[in-house]
Formats: C-alpha cells, sequence, structure tokens
C-alpha cells in the first residue's frame, strides 16, 4: 500500500490522518490545530482547539468563552500518535504561527498567513526547515513588492499632521486584528484621544488585558460629542467606508491600510483619500526568501495566486503543486460585507475557479 | 517631473470635482510656462507618439524585472495597465532622483524616433533606472501615448481660467484647435489676446441637458425651437481666410473625410462658422447612422463608398458671421442669421438647415415623439429662442429629448475581467439570446451600466459559476438576465447572431427573471424588422 501523504488538503482542512488532527477546519472536527485567529482560519464548532496562547484572547472572544482550548509556546513539542508537532512564529498577526508536522523524520510545514517583515507586535517570522512546505500566495506576483513598513508609517504620520492642520478627521481603515495593533506600534501617538470603531475597540480590549503593550482607545459611541473628531485620529475596519457609521466624523479624510492599495485600480475603486500600502502577507520577494529558507524540496501553494506562483517555482527547480483549500475564498463573500483578513477578498475566487 | 507625477496621482485619487480642479489650478500657477504647456497638451487628449513598439518594452522590463514573459503577462492581467505593470515589477535600487522637467522628458522622448531599436532599448531602460514609480508609470504612459486622465476639458478650462483669471470661455476657445506643444508657447496660447488666433480654430460646442421631468414644465411653448435630434456627426464647420475646416465634436479635424461638403468653401461668405450634423443622406432624407458608420474610420474613401453613404451636412446654428463672433445673440436671432446665409447659396441639397418642428401645444410634441424613429432621429431638441451659444454642458437653454432605448432582455454567457478602475473584476459581459434550436445566441458585449454594488455581486457570481476557460475568457452559467438597451439594430454578416446592434449597454439587471424567460433571437429580429 502506497504511504499516504503525512498532511491531505481535504478542501475543509490540512488534515493528518496519522494523528487525526485537522488544521485550520473549516468544518466542526474532533481536534483543531488553529494557525492564527482570523476568521477564514479560525472556524467555529470543533470538539478541541489548540493554538498559541496569544491567540486565546481572541479565539474566546470570537468561538465562545467556553470553547475547549489547549495553548502552547513556540517550539513546544506535543506527540499525538507518534506524530510530533510544534507551532513556529509566523509573524502574521499576534499568536499566528506555523505548524511543523514531523512523523518517521519527515517534516512538514503549514504556514497559515506570514509575512517577514518584524511589526513590532506579533512575534517575528522565523524559518523552519522542513521537507514539505505549505505556503500561502496572496501577493504571489512580481507587481507586490512592499516598501519597508517605517516609510509606510511616516506617510501616515504626514497624512494625520495635514488633516489635523485642516481641522479634519482622519479616518483610518485597516482589518481589526492584526493591522490595527501593527499600525499603534507603527505610528506617532497623538496625545489626545484615538477614537475607535466597537470592532477595534474591543480587540484592543480584550489584548490589553492579556497583558500586550497597546494604548488605550476610547470607543466612538452614538453620545461621543462629534467636535471631538476635529483633528483626532480615528481607527475603523475597512467595511466602514460605505455605512452611514462614518458621516458623523465629517470633515474627514479617509485612509485605508491594506496590501491591494498597491494598485491604482484597487484604489481607485474603493474610493479611499489615501491608500496606505501595508500588507500582514509575504511580498513577492518574501515569498520567494520563504521558500528558500524552509529549504524545502516540495513546496504547496494555498490561496491566493496558486497556479501562477507554484508554476513559478516549478521553472526555478523548486517541485511545487496547487491546493484549492477554502482559505481566503470564502473571505470574497465576507469581503462584501465584513470580512476580517479581507486582503485577500478579490483573488480569493480563484482558488475555487482555477 | 515629479510635481507632473504627483498631479497626476493626486488627480487620479480624487473624483471631487472641486478638489480636481483646485490640484490643477495650483499646478498652473507653480510650474514653468513650458510645463504648462506639456500638461495641457496632455489634459486636452493629445497623446504625441514616439513610435515604440509596446511589444519589445513589454519584453525589455520583463528582462530587467528577471521575470518570464508568462509571468508578465500574469501580472498584466491583474494590474490591468500595462505602464503601472511595468512600473511595478522594475527594481527599485532607490538611487532614483532624476531632476528633469516634464519638458525635458519630453525632449527625451522625441529622441526616440530616429533611434534604432538597440538605442531605444538603452535609452528606455535608462529612463526607468531614475525615475521612482510613480514618475516611472507616467513616464510609461508618455512613451506609449496611453496617457488618459479622468478630468474632463471643462475642468482644465476652469482650473486654467481661474489660474490665469480669463474669461473660461475665452480659454475653451483657446485651447482649442490645432496647436503642437513644441512649436506654440504658452503664453502666445493661452494668454495673448485676439487676432493671433489660428483660423482653423473652433468654438468649443454647447451641449445640451437631457430633459428633465415633462416637456411641459418648460413654460410657454411659444419660448422655444424645437428640431429632431439628428443621429449623426456633430460638426462644426469654418470658413476663414479662404480655407475650410471641418472639426467633430471629438475634436477632430476631419476636413478630409468629408469631400461631399467641400464645394462649402467656393460658396460660403469668409468668416461663417457653422454647427449642425452631419448625416448620411440619401433622396433628401437621412439615413440612419448604421449607413454613417460603414465609412467612418475608413483611411481610403473610395468611390464605391461614397456612393453608398453620401453625406450631407443639416444646419442649426451659426456662430460666426463675417468674421464677428455672434454667440452672445439669441437663438432667434442666431436662427435668422443662418437661414439667411442658407439663402445665399445656391441650390445643392447637400448644405441643408435642420427644420423646425411646428407646434404650438406641448401635448403635440408628445403625439410626435413616439414617431421619432421613422424620422430617424433620436428624439427631439428643444432650445431656448432668447439663449445664447454657450460653452460646454450646461442647463436651461437646450435640452434633449431622447427616446428610450431599444431593449431586449439577455442572458450573461461570457465574462472577461476589466482594466484600469476594474481590473481583476468580471466586468466585459457577452449577452445571448434563445435561438430556435434551444440554444444561446451570442449577440452583444457590454460593460457600462451597473452600479459598483451590482458589478461586486456579478463579479462574485461569475467567480463561483465558471464552466470554461478560453484565455481571459471565462464561460458563465447561463443564469443572470439583464436588459440590455440598443440605439440601433442592422443586420451583419460578421456576428453569429446575423445581427449588429449599436451602443448596447446593460439598462438593468432583471433579478425577477431567469434564463429561460429571457428574449428569442426572433424577438431580436423583430425589432429589426420594424427599425432598420
Amino acid at each position: 500500500m502506497p504511504k499516504q501523504p503525512l498532511l491531505q488538503f481535504t478542501g475543509k482542512s490540512i488534515y493528518c490522518a496519522q494523528a487525526d488532527v485537522h488544521i485550520d477546519p473549516w468544518i466542526p472536527v474532533d481536534r483543531a490545530i488553529i494557525t492564527h485567529a482570523h476568521s477564514d482560519h479560525a472556524r467555529w464548532g470543533s470538539k478541541h482547539y489548540l493554538a498559541h496562547k496569544d491567540s486565546e484572547a481572541i479565539l474566546r472572544l470570537r468561538l465562545g468563552s467556553d470553547i475547549s482550548l489547549q495553548t502552547v509556546e513556540y517550539g513546544d513539542k506535543f506527540v499525538i500518535n507518534g506524530v510530533t508537532f510544534s507551532l513556529h512564529p509566523a509573524g502574521h498577526i499576534i499568536g499566528s504561527a506555523q505548524i511543523r508536522v514531523e512523523y518517521q523524520g519527515e517534516v512538514w510545514v503549514a504556514s497559515g498567513d506570514y509575512k517577514l517583515e518584524d511589526d513590532g507586535f506579533a512575534v517575528p517570522f522565523e524559518p523552519v526547515k522542513c521537507n514539505v512546505f505549505i505556503t500561502e500566495s496572496t501577493f504571489g506576483l512580481p507587481i507586490y513588492k512592499w516598501q519597508p513598513q517605517k516609510e509606510i508609517f511616516s506617510e501616515i504620520d504626514n497624512w494625520f499632521a495635514q488633516n489635523k492642520k485642516e481641522d479634519k478627521a482622519s479616518i483610518l481603515m485597516g482589518y481589526s486584528l492584526g493591522k490595527m495593533q501593527r499600525i499603534l506600534k507603527g505610528i506617532q501617538l497623538p496625545d489626545e484621544p484615538i477614537y475607535a470603531h466597537g470592532a477595534i475597540y474591543i480587540l484592543n480590549e480584550k489584548l490589553r488585558e492579556a497583558g500586550h503593550d497597546l494604548p488605550e482607545l476610547t470607543l466612538v459611541t452614538k453620545d461621543t460629542d462629534k467636535k471631538l473628531f476635529r483633528g483626532a485620529l480615528v481607527l475603523a475596519p475597512p467595511s466602514v467606508d460605505s455605512s452611514t457609521w462614518i458621516r458623523k466624523f465629517n470633515p474627514y479624510s479617509l485612509g485605508y491600510c491594506s496590501g491591494w492599495m498597491a494598485l491604482r485600480g484597487a484604489k481607485n475603486r474603493r474610493a479611499v483619500d489615501q491608500g496606505f500600502i501595508l500588507s500582514d502577507h509575504v511580498d513577492w520577494p518574501d515569498l520567494n526568501t520563504a521558500v528558500v529558507e524552509s529549504g524545502a524540496e516540495k513546496v504547496y501553494v494555498t490561496h491566493g495566486y496558486t497556479s501562477i506562483f507554484s508554476r513559478w517555482l516549478n521553472e526555478n527547480g523548486v517541485e511545487a503543486g496547487e491546493v484549492t483549500t477554502m482559505y481566503g475564498g470564502e473571505e470574497e463573500a465576507e469581503g462584501l460585507g465584513q470580512g476580517e483578513d479581507g486582503e485577500r477578498t478579490k483573488e480569493g475566487g480563484k482558488g475555487l475557479i482555477g | 517631473m515629479k510635481q507632473f507625477a504627483e498631479l497626476f496621482m493626486n488627480l487620479d485619487r480624487t473624483n471631487k470635482t472641486n478638489a480636481k480642479v483646485e490640484l490643477m489650478k495650483n499646478y498652473f500657477l507653480s510650474a514653468s510656462d513650458e510645463d504648462k504647456m506639456w500638461a495641457l497638451t496632455l489634459f486636452t487628449g493629445r497623446r504625441p507618439s514616439f513610435k515604440v513598439n509596446r511589444t519589445m518594452v513589454k519584453e525589455w522590463a520583463a528582462a530587467v524585472a528577471n521575470i518570464p514573459m508568462w509571468l508578465f503577462q500574469e501580472s498584466y492581467q491583474s494590474v490591468g495597465d500595462l505602464g503601472e505593470t511595468i512600473s511595478l515589477i522594475l527594481p527599485r535600487n532607490g538611487a532614483e532622483d532624476s531632476d528633469k522637467s516634464l519638458t525635458e522628458w519630453f525632449h527625451y522622448l522625441g529622441m526616440l524616433p530616429k533611434m534604432t531599436d538597440e538605442e531605444k532599448h538603452d535609452h528606455i531602460l535608462q529612463a526607468w533606472s531614475q525615475l521612482s514609480q510613480h514618475e516611472t508609470f507616467v513616464f510609461n504612459k508618455l512613451l506609449m501615448g496611453s496617457f488618459r486622465i479622468g478630468v474632463s476639458q471643462t475642468l482644465v478650462v476652469r482650473a486654467l481660467a481661474e489660474a490665469t483669471s480669463t474669461d473660461p470661455s475665452v480659454v475653451a476657445h483657446r485651447v482649442m484647435g490645432n496647436w503642437d506643444p513644441s512649436t506654440t508657447n504658452f503664453k502666445n496660447l493661452i494668454l495673448d489676446e485676439g487676432e493671433n488666433d489660428h483660423a482653423s480654430r473652433p468654438y468649443p460646442f454647447f451641449l445640451a441637458y437631457p430633459i428633465e421631468g415633462d416637456v411641459s414644465n418648460l413654460g410657454n411653448p411659444e419660448d422655444w425651437f424645437v428640431e429632431w435630434k439628428w443621429d449623426g456627426i456633430r460638426s462644426q464647420i469654418i470658413y476663414r481666410n479662404n480655407e475650410l475646416f471641418i472639426w467633430t465634436r471629438g475634436e477632430e479635424l476631419s476636413t478630409d473625410k468629408f469631400p461631399e461638403l467641400h464645394f462649402l468653401s467656393s460658396v460660403l461668405p469668409n468668416g461663417t462658422v457653422l454647427d449642425g450634423e452631419i448625416v448620411s443622406y440619401l433622396d433628401s432624407k437621412p439615413m440612419p447612422f448604421n449607413v454613417l458608420q460603414t465609412r467612418i474610420g475608413r483611411k481610403n474613401l473610395s468611390k464605391k463608398v461614397m456612393e453608398e453613404a453620401p453625406v450631407a451636412f443639416l444646419a442649426y446654428d451659426i456662430m460666426e458671421v463675417d468674421g464677428r463672433d455672434i454667440r452672445s445673440l439669441t437663438q432667434f436671432q442666431r436662427r435668422a442669421e443662418l437661414e439667411k446665409v442658407y439663402q445665399s447659396l445656391p441650390e445643392q441639397g447637400i448644405f441643408n438647415l435642420s427644420p423646425l418642428v411646428s407646434f404650438t401645444q406641448w401635448s403635440e410634441l408628445h403625439d410626435l415623439h413616439p414617431t421619432s424613429r421613422e424620422n430617424i432621429a433620436e428624439g427631439f431638441m428643444i432650445k431656448r429662442k432668447g439663449g445664447t451659444y454657450q460653452v460646454g454642458r450646461k442647463k436651461g437653454d437646450w435640452w434633449k429629448w431622447k427616446i428610450d432605448p431599444l431593449s431586449i432582455d439577455a442572458v450573461l454567457i461570457y465574462a472577461q475581467k476589466g482594466s484600469g478602475r476594474r481590473a481583476e473584476l468580471f466586468t466585459d459581459y457577452t449577452f445571448a439570446v434563445w435561438g430556435e434550436d434551444g440554444k444561446l445566441v451570442p449577440f452583444a458585449k457590454a460593460y457600462s451600466g451597473l452600479t459598483d454594488v451590482e458589478i461586486g455581486q456579478v463579479d462574485y457570481f461569475i467567480k463561483r459559476n465558471v464552466l470554461e476557460k478560453f484565455g481571459p475568457v471565462r464561460t458563465v452559467k447561463p443564469e443572470l438576465v439583464f436588459e440590455i438597451g440598443f440605439e440601433g439594430i442592422n443586420e451583419s454578416s460578421r456576428h453569429k447572431s446575423g445581427i449588429a446592434v449599436r451602443f448596447p449597454r446593460i439598462l438593468r439587471w432583471r433579478k425577477d427573471k431567469k434564463a429561460a424567460e429571457a428574449d428569442t433571437l426572433e424577438n431580436l429580429k423583430g425589432i429589426l424588422e420594424v427599425y432598420k
């Protein structure tokens, strides 16, 4: 009987049959290991969860305070039916992890979502040597090359200062989990209160309660005096630009932090005043670096530009295959409304078609 | 170049009219006269050509970026804009700090046409290595003659008028016509008054607004002229200094395209400017636009083409008499001047007056309006007798009352990704109707007409319902029904359906209809029988 692969792509999870464990399952299962707490990776309904300890506060907030959740530190090894698992920093958001899976000398790494640049909040990505590397490809095209984040932060600082001068509110949109903490760590914080939409406020509170060093935010309520927004910084999730919530801030300038802002088309479609190219995913050069540093003989490319990146790898001497997963894909639906890690909203469908 | 690239990016980012005007005004106030001239060249839609082969430019860029061509093409597919794609894939060395001005870059580009391919290669690569990403993007647009920007001529004129404290209608007139930035300077073109204005220079067209509400809201019928709205090419005929010029609405000098009208140079009084419609015309009757279309865009007007699609001019206004600008006279007075000119001409059947529709009650117009198509018209033009000839689209004195487009309910069957603002989204659709054999027959492509939200929803559907891929085209499960409007219909041997429609566009999404309830080819042929 041919040996079955250590990890399999079922379409609903990344499954380790030997240990009967699912990574980031989209269906309720007995045992789930969660790479990170974004809603396209951490799904509701499984019996037992395992994740990094920094994901705990958010997982309990999102999946229910009473879920059965075991947490581990990066590097902790645990064995299930002979398979050794450990979590390693992915640098994507707080608590995000690559899952290392080892059985009979063969090592696979499922990297979830990741980036290489140290964002000052999440524990920075560490390359993990493996035989088989499973990578995302959200920004897997050579047109995506991020500038160093300090340049983007200074763009944000300048934009905020200019709006302040004009007595306008600066509404900065970005994903509540990940992007917002990174921004709060990176930009020059004003002395005055920083206002936040409820979705961001509650996450910030949970993370502060869990002991993370983040500034206090002021929740925007319907009773907040509108005059206070003049010249203030307001943090909001990306869905607000089409809502009525935003009207109370008039006059304002609308900024959006996302990797997609690298393209004029995407920027103009969002009709924002200022696009800041800031992503928690690897860009093209870093994606290639990560593959090389993993030392993998075989690469599986998931959500994003799967067919393109796998063809590129194959042509460059790395055996690669494309895999259809639900990650990102479903985000497209959510992206129309309240998508969390909606950075993939645009390309996500490709995996399903291709 | 930095300043211009920044202006471009800022203009690109805002969709607020006032902000755009302000940005351009600031540019016109601060840039050098030379740079202003080139900026104006671009903003008025003039695109100098530098004779570069786009395929070569792509290959050079891919080579510099060290990626294979297929990956370049995939990137291009995602970005939707060639100049932008190249600007994104090129390596950045951090030393891009050229301080060449826009004018200097134009001179730099001006050297290209005389170069060999190898020299072009080096010349272009050297430019790329000096420019930042945004500057490279703008440079590429200039290089490939694909510079387009979302500002209307009216806004450019407004900004320029504010920056130079000149009357907008004067500026509008001055930026029109045949000028070349390498031989004209800003001062001569915009600031100098009077007589050196070029003989060929047209007046900005006065454009009508669609009528709002019922026509009877316009008040006393006696205050208005009504004409048929002709379906031809809006044109301005200028005869000055014994020379004839024919300008069309797209601000194109098209004198050569209409030899039938050249006799006017021997009969019109010097210093005459007329406004009207060039239509195809046979036996003293206008013919549908389809006929005219057969000769538009032809390089060589053969005798056969001219025989099959003869043209005539239907004049409805006059802006200049004896070299005097009479746009400030009333419509009534201008009509009288126009008729005077017409009556002074010999009988010839090619220069005609657009007749006034006689009526005393608005209700008569209501009765006549549905007969527009039989009269080969698109509806009515309603002009205030007391109104002057204005600049651009202005509300109040000229109204157009168009007939509803022809329409049919069709099924979306193919989709392709858009470009520019719509790259990455499926926005280009092909629609089909049911043939006799129960199969869907494609008959029209349409792009516009949906809101951004609807585009998002259709895109979502398409991405989940792809049946087949052919290059960039996707065959989509035939499920969504749209009402497709069009202006004209004709037989066509080039289309599978045997039918070609003019100006197809999506009128609305028929979410209430199932694919099976869409129209049939029989229905479409029925419309053809009535209106061809």
